[in-house]
Formats: C-alpha cells, structure tokens, sequence
C-alpha cells in the first residue's frame, strides 16, 4: 500500500480564497430565522409603548383574544416571575434596573415591550396587537444624556433621580504634573452620536418546547449561541442541558446581535404556555426602536503638550448615554474608550471620569468598534485641534508622537501592553499614495481661488482579539474541535459564531495547510449549542485572533496523532503530513492521509500510549489582546452652495497583523469603512424631547447607499502578532475605527479658512452649509 | 374574500387562494415556499426583497400578490439553470460581492435589470443602478466590482 508522491508545497493561507459559504447564499437557498417553518407553529407579535415615558394603568386584552386565530395575551403579570434581561457587565456601584422581559407598570423607552400576541397566523397577530388597549399615563422624559444630568430633570428611574447609573474613574501616570508641563493645552467637547446599528436581517426568534422532553430549542439570529443558552436558561430557570440554541444564517450582526434580548426568554415562555412552536421575528420599525443602539457619547477632552508638539497628558469626562437599561454589556462599552484613549501616542498621563447616564431611549451596547471608534476619533480630533493650534502640519505631529518600532512591547498609561507594530509606516505609504506633499499645493491653490478643498488623516490603533478572560464578564477565551473522520474528511467545529466574516473559508485554509488535505474536504461547523463545544462567539475582531488560535492548537494535537499512526504504518522513524499524504521522510514512502484515518479508527494495531479516534478539542486562552492600526486618509471638496461634501479619494493602509485571506479582509475593510462614513457624514439616531425616535425607519435614518460611497484605495502593511500562533490581529472593525476622525479631519481642514475648528458628526449639508454662511463659527 | 390567482414562478405555474392584502413578498415567501427574497425593511427602501416581475425588477414587499395574477415572476432561485450559476452569481461569488449575503439575492435581481437596460455600465452608472438596494456589510466596493466583471464577462 506504501506509494511514493510527490508533496505539494501550496498553501492557501495568505491566498484569495472565495468563499465556501457563497454557493448557498447567492442561490437563495441558506436559511435565516424566518425562513425556519415548523407543523404547528405560532406567530407572535409584540405590543410595545408609544411613549417614552408613562406609567401603565390598564391592559385590556379583550378585543384582541376575541380575533380568530389569536390564541394568547400575555403581559407583565404573566412573566414577573421569570428572570431579568441579563447584564453581564460589572462596575463598581453600578446601579442595575430590574429589567423585566416585558413592562410592569411603567414603560422607560419608546418600543419598550408591554404585551406579546401569539397567533396562528403572521398577519392575524400583527392585526391583534392594535387591539390590545393599553391605558397609559404619559410621564415627563428625558433623551439626552447631558439634560438628564441637570438638576431637576425627570427621572428615568425614579429610584434614583440623579439618572446617574455609574461613575468611573481611571487614571495613569500623573495628569497634573504633565498639565502643569505643558506649554499649550486644547480643549474641545467632541460628541459621538447614537447610532442604528441596522443589520439588514433584523432580529428574530423561534421556540420550540418538546413537553414529552421537557426540552426546548430556540433558533435565534444571534452572534453568541452558547452564552445566550447559558443566560436564557437562568432566566426560565431551565436546566441548561435541556436548552438547545441554534444560531441559523444570521444575515448581519454588528455588535446588535451581541445580545440577549427580552424576546428570546419571552419566546421560550410562550412556546411552553401554548405547548407549540412560535416564531416571532422583528419589523424594522422594531429593529430601530426595541434593538440596541451605539455611541451615544459627549466627550469633553483636555490634551496637555509642549510646544514642538510632544503630547504629555490628556483628560477625558466622558458622558455615555446608556438608555433606559443595560442590555449584556451597555455600562462595560465606554470603559474600552478608556482603554484605547492614548491611541497610537507616547503620553506620559491619562485622567478619565465616566458618568453612566440613564435616559428614555432604548439601551446603547456594542456597535461595530464598541467604544474604540468614540476613542479614536476624540484622539485624531484632539491631536489635530493641537497641530492647528501649533500651526504644525497633522501628519508631522503623528510622527512625532508615535510609540517607536523598538518600543514594544509597550505599555500603555491605560494599562495595556500593545503587542507590535510600526505605527509610522501605514502613514507613510499612504502620504506617498495620495502624493502628500503635491495634494497640499493643490489645497493652497485651491484655497487662493475660494475653494474648499480639505485633507484629513487618521492614525487609529484599535484593541482586537477580545479577550482575555480577566477583561470578560464570562471568558474571553475560544474553542475548536477537530475531528478527522474515518474516511478522512475533516470536521471544524468552532466556538465562534460567524456571520459573514467568512470563517467557514478561512478556517479550512487554516486546516487545509496544516493537515496538507483537500480544501473541498473540510466542513467547518458553528452556531449550535447541541453540537458544538461551548464557545464564547463572534464579536470583537475575535473569531480569527482567538478562535483561529484555538484551531491552531487543535490542529496541532491531531497532526502529532495522525503521523504516530503514519509512522506505524509506514514503519518509518519519522514522517510529515502533506499533499493528503503521510510521507516517510526518510524513504519518500508514503500512505494516503484517507488510509491513516481508517486505521485511526479500526484500531486493529495501536501506536504505543495511543488510543483510537481522531478527535481533539483546544479552548486557547489568549495571553492579551492584538493591536491593529493603520492610517486612512480623506481627501474632500465642500461645495460652498450646498454644504455637500464629496470625497474625492480614500485612502486606507491596514495593519492587521497576518492576512489569511486578503479578499476577505478587503471585504472587511470596505464595509467598515462605510459604517464609519455612514457615521461620519449621515447617520443620528434622533430623539425629541418626549423620547419619540424621529428616524424611526430607514427613510429617516440614512445608511450609505452605493452612489454615495467614494471608491476606498485599501492596502497593508503585515506586522505580526506575537499574541497567537497565526500572527492575526483582526480586521473587523478597523475600517470603521480609522474612518470617521479622517472625514471629519478633512472637512474641517477645508473649512479651516473659515475660522472652522471642529465640527460634530454627522457632517449633513444642512449643518455645513449652514456653517459657510455664518462664515464658519464653529 | 380569498381570491385565486394564477401566475408562473421561474417558469412553474403557481395557482392559490389568497387574501387580497397579502403581500407578494410573503406569497413568495409563505405560499410558494420560495425563501429566496427576504425581507429588510417592508417600506422599500432596502430591496432585499426585489424580485422581478416580467422582466423588471421590483421590491415585492410593497405589491400584493394578487397584482402579480397572470403574471410571470423570477426569484433568485429561478437564475441557476440545470445547475449552471447565472453569469452575476458567478461574478458575485468570485468578486467576494457579499458578506452576510441577506441582500444579495436582491442585489443580484436588481443588477440583472441593471444590465439588461444598459450592458457597459460605468462605475457611477453601477452605483446609481444599485442604490435603491441597501447592504450594511460590503461598502458596496466588490459589489461593484462584481457587475463590472458580469458586464465584462457578457461582452466577451
């Protein structure tokens, strides 16, 4: 059986791979969570407050039960006894609303879920929910964070009339001696704001209670399968091992589905009253009103330098706006600002005072970047504001101010260690790709002749790999288990949870290289909690960084294994796995990969202290987090009779760490990008004064279309990570982190001959032009 | 009030009792058993639910499927043929066009009309065809990238 091959030294980490799961998706044929149908299933529908704020004095159900097909009200009374919504983020003091999966007696934000209506038809239960009357009792409310922080503003909670649910304090070094050093200090106020995360699938769940089991399965669109099973169980108060999530196609995520939700729980209860499957699956009028949101910061920043330009301090209070509750992880976002406020900058000192302000609006949580973006984009203000104020040139300030090449690893003031880098060449190749010094010409040119015509830059570092267990409420860790079947196809089970990112393709790159098998032969498995070991999830840039790392380590195990097996049959001394074969290193003899999984399996001869089977399971640990970075640049023209900005080039150069699949991580960046203009020049959450959201529906609330994006020239530069075995450090969020600071840093450099200073996102025409005819007071 | 229509789905005849107010996505969708179109935002902006309906592109969560009575509709799942990608799904699986992929079966439809009305479009032609469909994951860039290559790959 013994044959001679030759090795192929092809390895396809590193290689544009399309993607795996493509075929399913371009034919129409994946299957998201209301695409799902059971034998008897019900639909639910659920009722939720018109208002911001009112106390409940009613609910009458009547009219609604007497529809045909509806077979069940239930309102708060129903559910009291059940478990609250879980927060899984803790601060000291951190004052928790007991957050009830529908309203009691009072509702806090507008869509705040009061009754659900379960039918036997998706049309009879939306009819149903308009006859539910509830008697409301409009109360005063209150929808910015800074307002809710005035003496005798209404109380969100009126258990505590301060509003205040937390304050933080952080500091490194000594802020006072830097601010006494310094020779100038800028200050401004820099606003994030609230933010739809908008995944074009929205929310949905469905419950399916076997009775005869006691069992139940709960299909949700949703980022972290094995942590919502643990978190719903304790709020039904099931056993655990009786729950099954099964995370469907989730067709987008973006930190929204890092959550769990009342409806999960509420679901689950329904489908146990009623003793059949229900689906409910959420509106888009829902998604914006009843989803969390993101950012939601006024930032009041201090930078302390010297003259020449060299940072020294910096101060940051920082107003969150939590919303009405605290969904898995709301109070914990504005602490990773926190973190990553000293950016790419050898600052001796940082202060940070965090106040946590309750309002009437739905919770703010993780949005894509979580926390970095608000971080990133105070720093890349604040360091220009300074270069303004210096009249230095913004990207010679950066220079001066890097953490060095031989620094690392370095520690920050905030109390990280960043892993590597060198943070002075992603500008400088993308100074030479946008001809830096020919651009400025062209701006003083263009500034003689009355046009506006801005240059921005920024030089982002961002915290990926998300984390080590001691940052994380419920470990920070990954799994992965590797199974090569008795045939020798291989089987991938990864704890991540992917959603797009692609992991079922770069994954099988990964074990594709290690195994030397077939890409075609590797199935990579995710999103169910009967069948795969428990896993944290997908959010974080962490899926490749800590779940790939897992991976690695599995592959490892079963490598070591398969050659024992190899070298017993071949009777050689010491083998290599490659080209679907194990080869006798010394002879080239070799035996098919196929061949040694058989014998794996059959076990008729065991290698010495080997037992059958190929199988091995790794969660991997991460030692710290990554440190991705990069520096975009935006180059804009501001068109002075309408405020329009169009930008003209956009210019992106990435480190993150190894690439394993650059169309992937193209893709990743471009979609990142786009969340970060969407931000940047047209997206707000607006809540008037009654807590009504005024962009209530994508009419309203502006995401990028395609004939609005400006073509993004993206690039790399490839620092490994020391931190896991693959060098990775994340992609996910990058594009949005470096993004926005660049378009405001651009628009405000062509505005600066109007005395313009700093401008708040969103940068609409309305706001622009409306700054060139007061002649750019700003 | 059911009324009962007819119409052909990728080339089957369909005939069913429906609720005049029964929208055509969820006929597709409910009825048909074609889960191919979704549905992002039931106001028409997004177009995760284009289908088209004799040879046009349309959003069918804002048509009732009693509209479509008589009438010939083609749903992502109508574009393989024998097995065969559609050259767009094609140019969309090599051009990595889609990440979450909840828009693309819309996206893909309404390029289609895109082309057939215009075969060598420019990139601004491109981007002003797609932009009554919405997708949060790509930035659109390898979207574009894909119906330059189906363009390409049509002329040739």
């Amino acid at each position: 059986m013994a044959t001679t091959t030759t090795i192929k030294p092809d390895t396809l980490v590193g290689k544009k791979i399309r993607r795996r799961e493509d075929p399913r998706l371009i034919t129409g044929t994946a299957l998201y969570l209301d695409d799902i149908k059971m034998p008897g299933m019900h639909h639910a529908c659920i009722v939720r407050s018109p208002h911001g704020a009112a106390k409940i004095k009613g609910i009458n159900a009547k009219a609604a039960l007497e529809r045909p097909g509806v077979v069940a009200v239930f309102t708060g009374a129903d559910v009291k006894h059940l478990g609250a919504v879980p927060c899984a983020a803790s601060l000291p003091g951190l004052r928790v609303p007991h957050h009830h999966l529908l309203a009691q007696d009072r509702v806090y934000y507008q869509g705040h879920p009061v009754a659900v209506v379960v039918a036997t038809d998706r049309y009879v239960a939306r009819d149903a929910a308009d006859l539910v009357e509830v008697d409301y009792e409009p109360q005063p409310a209150v929808a910015d964070p800074e307002k809710a922080l005035a003496a005798g503003a209404p109380a969100v909670h009126p258990e505590w009339p301060d509003n205040t649910a937390f304050t933080f304090h952080q500091e490194g070094g000594d802020t006072e001696a830097a601010f006494r050093e310094a020779e100038v200090v800028v200050k401004q106020r820099i606003t994030s704001q609230r933010l739809i995360p908008t995944a074009l699938e929205t929310r949905g769940v469905l419950a399916d209670w076997r009775p005869g089991e006691k069992s139940l399965t709960l299909y949700s669109s949703t980022q972290i399968p094995h942590l919502m099973r643990t978190l719903v169980a304790g709020i039904l108060g099931m056993p655990e091992n009786l729950l099954r999530v099964i995370t469907p196609e989730v067709g987008g995520g973006f930190g929204s589905k890092l959550n769990v939700y009342a409806e999960e729980a509420l679901m689950a209860f329904v489908a146990m009253r009623i003793s059949k499957p229900v689906k409910w699956v959420e509106s888009r009028r829902e998604n914006f009103q009843a989803t969390t949101h993101g950012r939601g910061h006024v930032d009041y920043y201090e930078l302390a330098a010297k003259r020449d330009g060299t940072v020294l301090g910096l101060k940051l209070k920082l107003i969150q706006d939590l919303g009405a509750y605290h969904q898995l992880l709301t109070p914990a976002i504005p602490t990773l600002s926190v973190l990553m406020m000293p950016g790419l900058y050898r600052f001796k000192s940082i202060t940070a005072d965090i106040v946590g302000v309750f309002t009437n609006c739905v919770p703010t949580d993780a949005y894509r970047g979580a926390g970095r973006p608000e971080a990133t984009h105070g720093i890349e203000r604040m360091v220009d504001i300074l270069a303004a104020e210096l009249k230095m040139d913004p990207a010679e300030i950066r220079f001066k101010n890097f953490v060095h090449p031989d620094e690392f690893p370095y520690a920050t003031t905030t109390g990280l260690s960043y892993d590597s880098g060198n943070y002075a060449e992603p500008l400088r190749q993308a100074l030479a790709t946008v001809d830096y010094p020919a651009l400025r010409r062209e701006q003083a040119q263009a500034r003689q002749e009355g046009r506006l015509m801005g240059i921005g830059l920024s030089t982002y570092g961002e915290i990926c790999a998300i984390g080590p267990s001691a940052a994380m409420p419920a470990g920070g860790w990954e799994s992965a288990t590797v199974k090569v079947e008795p045939s020798g196809k291989v089987t991938i089970m990864t704890g991540a949870s992917p959603h797009g990112q692609g992991e079922e393709t770069t994954f099988a790159q990964i074990a594709a290289d290690e195994l030397g098998v077939d890409i075609d032969d590797i199935l990579v498995v995710h999103g169910d909690t009967a069948v795969v070991q428990y896993g944290i999830g997908t959010f974080g840039s962490r899926a490749t960084a800590v779940g790939g790392a897992a991976l690695y380590y599995a592959l490892q195990d079963l490598k070591e294994k398969m050659k024992k097996f190899g070298a017993m049959l071949l009777n050689a001394e010491k083998v290599t796995l490659a080209g679907g074969a194990c080869v006798d290193e010394l002879t080239g003899n070799s035996i098919s990969f196929a061949e040694v999984a058989t014998a794996a399996y059959h076990a008729k001869k065991l290698p010495p202290n080997t037992e059958p089977g190929l199988v091995s399971t790794h969660f991997w640990e991460p030692p710290n987090f990554t440190f991705p970075f990069g520096a975009h640049i935006v180059v804009s023209d501001v068109d002075r009779d309408t405020g329009q900005i169009r930008i003209r080039r956009y210019v992106a150069v990435d480190d993150c760490g190894k690439i394993i699949n650059p169309l992937l991580v193209a893709g990743q960046v471009h979609g990142g990008v786009a969340q970060g203009l969407g931000q940047a020049l047209w997206e707000e959450a607006v809540y008037d004064e009654n807590g009504q959201l005024v962009t209530g529906e994508l009419t309203d609330y502006c995401i990028p279309k395609a004939h609005l994006m400006p073509w993004i020239e993206s690039s790399h530069t490839e620092t490994p990570s020391p931190v896991n075995p693959l060098g990775v450090k994340g992609v996910g969020e990058a594009g949005t982190i470096g993004c926005s600071p660049a378009v405001v840093n651009s628009v405000v450099d062509a505005l600066a001959p109007l005395g313009v200073k700093h401008i708040d996102m969103p940068l609409t025409p309305e706001k622009i032009w409306k700054l060139i005819q007061e002649g750019g007071r700003a | 009030m059911k009324r009962r229509i007819s119409l052909h789905i990728n080339g089957q005849p369909y005939t069913d009792e429906v609720e005049p107010r029964l929208l055509l996505i969820h006929y597709l969708r409910e009825v048909a058993g074609l889960t191919g179109p979704h549905i992002g935002c039931e106001t028409s902006i997004c177009g995760a639910c284009t289908v088209m309906l004799d040879g046009k592109a349309v959003k069918s969560c804002t048509m009732f499927a009693v509209q479509a009575d008589g009438r010939n509709v083609v749903t992502i799942e109508g574009l393989a043929a024998n097995g065969k990608l559609d050259p767009l799904q094609e140019a969309f699986w090599n051009e990595h066009g889609l990440q979450c992929g909840f828009c693309t079966p819309g996206m893909i439809l309404t390029a289609r009309q895109l082309l057939a009305d215009n075969p060598n479009p420019t990139e601004p032609e491109i981007r002003h065809g797609l932009e009554g469909n919405l997708c949060r994951c790509t930035g659109y860039q390898h979207i574009v990238n894909a119906v330059k290559s189906a363009a390409a790959k049509g002329r040739a």
